[in-house]
């Protein structure tokens, strides 16, 4: 309930800032293409996508994850176009993917990138494309009273003894593997038993959190593996990140994982988790961000599978995903493939400057650059929608 | 018929006509066989779309323990269990409560005190269930693990199904859940059905000298018992498939529960938490298959339900 009412206030606040960004338009940044929607289109330099004028009506479905940032993008983004309404449906990424294969589906979305077999799974001939659009970051949160009675609130931990605790090797809170990367309350840390819970729904946050644990850990790589919903060798699941958050905070000695928003929302601690150059980081948008930008150059060409797990930088946060829209690269319906280009478009350079007053992390400047070059590649009928 | 047909044409003076009963008569018959016709779709999606993960495990879907949606093993048995095991305690808790409440709204309050309770029992069914399920996270499950749960298994702990530790999440707060959840239909039905018993059964036992407690126990409870079993029934209906309440209490972890108090898993809530994610192919279908499973299980249960009334109380029973 109160992880509701409180994104309920975020997303007031962020309609705020929408309201702000719409009066003061010097304050935008990014790059200037955007412009203002409802003026005349910019003459010369880059050209943008132009907006249909007739009523348009797009359909998406997935994530949960990014679903406060796009209600964002589609309520601004309607103030400007009125007759452009964006419909999107927080159904879960896996929902997203199923949609856009039935083809029920304007655009999907997905925390995970489509795998092999999904993509295989597609009817004949369409192409599917995968453009980013926001980061997110995955927290280790607990609750944990000291030996003292008092609460901990700030813990260490690295791949290895993450990967402990969820494969039920470690136990006990006192173990020594956490008392020696907590030297300043290893005497505080109690005996109790650690209680893991985990997600009982299939999830991108889970994929996430278990690619980075098979990225450090070679025996959870063997034994359990990543993806949305594995085997977990230990603890209870609970649905949702709320239903992780919730779990947690009921009771002593629990840990779980959770998107970063909903770590500050429920206010539970979370961990600093040691990233690849061996430093200490508590999750956080900008740690987020420096990961996307320490593994820009190992962005991959189809965009799928962006490695920023573990990646190097001393400001890194380990455990980060990126989340996707998914579009036909072919679009059947001509109107519909230029609202939903144009609204991209919007999204990938205004729409930016949204994600950092709701707990997103934007997408790095060069990354952002790929995306929107990524638009070009969207045809109707064979020709680009917005040519280079 | 002729008779009536007159009386009603004099009531409203006008004309008997045929009419209006064969459109009453043709179309509440359609829309009886489109339940039917509901059904059997439903039954056969179940099995068009399951065929892959049972081609592929056959028997062994249902009786494998490993659940692994990354190395693609899919075994029912814990989900299957965990169905079982938490309605079974729902139902041992619920029949004994629901039934002692409806003889005592039926037979022994007075009306001042029976309206208002009746109500009162009959709006817990109005609950909603993510609403029992939020309660039972946040206040029946830490009160159960530090009360009951704690009292059983200091006293009775040495019996495995017993066994601590409490946790407050697991099998037993989910059957808690579940008999609050049934308590309002078994207690209407059997009401309604107690209610029902005719006071000429009732004035002879009195007649013949018997206590309250004599009168209910053998004219008025044997007089209802096939109603009464068919009002159990309909709650173990809804125990088995209720999905929300059960997913947010019941720890979510596919394993065989050695203990009364481990957390488990249900058809059901595996079903609603997973399907969104799950990818198409094999774990969809293991998930599809899962329901036909659910499906069989209701069923089965059902027409041993029915078999049974008809045993008590004849084929003209109903429940």
């Amino acid at each position: 309930m109160t992880n509701r009412a409180s994104r309920l206030a975020s997303l007031a606040f962020g309609a705020i800032v929408v309201i702000a960004g719409c009066t003061s338009p010097g304050a935008t940044t990014g790059p200037t293409t955007g412009g203002q929607a409802s003026g005349p289109p910019a003459s010369g330099g880059m050209s943008q996508p132009q907006v249909p004028s007739g009523n348009v009506t797009l359909s998406g479905a997935g994530a949960t994850f990014p679903a406060l940032l796009y209600q964002v993008w589609i309520e601004k983004f309607g103030e400007a176009h009125s007759n452009v309404t964006v419909d999107y449906q927080a159904i879960g990424s896996g929902g997203g993917i199923k949609a856009i294969t039935q083809q029920t589906v304007d655009f999907g979305a997905s925390d995970a990138a489509m795998k092999d077999e999904e993509i295989a799974a597609l009817p004949a001939g369409t192409k599917i494309l995968h453009v980013p659009t926001a980061l997110g970051a995955v927290v280790v949160i607990f609750n944990l009273a000291g030996a003292d009675g008092s609460a901990i609130k700030k813990l260490n931990l690295d791949g290895d003894t993450i990967a402990g605790v969820f494969l039920g090797k470690i136990t006990t809170w006192n173990d020594p593997a956490i008392a020696a990367l907590n030297a300043d309350v290893a005497s505080n840390l109690p005996a109790t038993p650690i209680k893991v819970i985990h997600r009982s729904d299939g999830s991108g946050t889970t994929n996430a959190f278990t690619t980075y644990l098979a990225t450090v850990s070679s025996e959870w790589k063997d034994s359990v593996g990543a993806g949305k919903e594995v085997n977990w060798p230990t603890g209870d699941g609970a649905p949702g990140n709320d239903g992780v958050s919730g779990g947690v905070k009921t009771a002593d000695g629990r840990i779980g994982y959770v998107e970063l928003q909903y770590a500050v929302v429920s206010g539970l601690s979370s961990a600093a988790v040691k990233n690849a150059n061996g430093k200490f980081v508590a999750g956080s948008s900008a740690g987020v961000t420096a990961a996307a930008e320490g593994a820009v150059d190992a962005f991959p060409d189809d965009f799928r599978a962006a490695p920023i797990i573990n990646g190097p930088g001393d400001d890194t946060y380990p455990i980060a995903a990126y989340t996707y829209l998914l579009l036909y690269q072919d679009q059947t319906d001509a109107t519909k493939g230029q609202a939903l280009t144009a609204f991209l478009h919007w999204a990938l350079t205004d729409g930016q400057s949204e994600e950092k007053a709701i707990g997103y992390a934007p997408l790095p400047a060069p990354i952002q650059q790929k995306a929107l070059e990524e638009l070009h590649r969207i045809t109707t009928g064979g020709s680009p929608i917005w040519p280079m | 018929m002729t008779s009536a047909t007159v009386t009603a044409a004099a009531r409203f003076g006008r004309a008997a006509s045929r009419v209006p009963d064969v459109v009453f008569r043709s179309g509440s018959g359609v829309l009886a066989w489109v339940a039917v016709g509901i059904l059997g779709l439903l039954a056969a999606l179940l099995v068009a779309n399951s065929g892959q993960a049972l081609a592929k495990f056959g028997i062994s879907f249902l009786t494998g323990t490993t659940w692994d949606p990354i190395a693609g093993i899919y075994g029912a048995l814990p989900f299957i269990i965990g169905t079982i095991a938490s309605s079974f305690i729902a139902i041992v808790l619920a029949t004994p409560i629901g039934l002692l409440t409806a003889i005592f709204l039926a037979e022994l309050a007075p009306r001042r005190v029976a309206i208002p309770l009746t109500f009162t029992i009959e709006l817990l069914a109005a609950i909603p269930s993510v609403v029992f399920g939020l309660w039972g996270v946040f206040v029946l499950g830490p009160f159960l693990s530090r009360t009951v749960e704690a009292w059983v298994v200091d006293t009775l702990g040495w019996i495995p199904i017993f066994a601590g530790p409490p946790f407050g999440v697991g099998l037993f707060t989910a059957g808690v859940i579940l008999t609050l959840m049934i308590l309002p239909t078994i207690v209407a039905i059997s009401r309604d059905m107690i209610t029902a018993v005719p006071d000429s059964q009732r004035e002879a036992m009195l007649a013949l000298g018997a206590t309250r407690w004599e009168m209910i126990t053998n004219a008025v409870l044997p007089y209802a018992r096939s109603g009464i079993i068919g009002a159990v029934i309909l709650g173990l209906g809804r125990a088995l498939g209720e999905t929300m309440a059960v997913t947010m209490v019941i720890g979510n972890r596919p394993q065989i529960p050695q203990s009364i108090f481990d957390s488990s898993q249900t058809i059901a809530s595996q079903i609603a938490t997973t399907f969104n994610e799950a990818s198409i192919g094999l774990q969809t279908s293991a998930l599809i298959s899962l329901g036909l499973v659910l499906l069989v299980i209701t069923m089965t249960l059902n027409v041993i339900a029915r078999l049974l009334v008809w045993r008590v109380a004849g084929p003209q029973g109903t429940s």
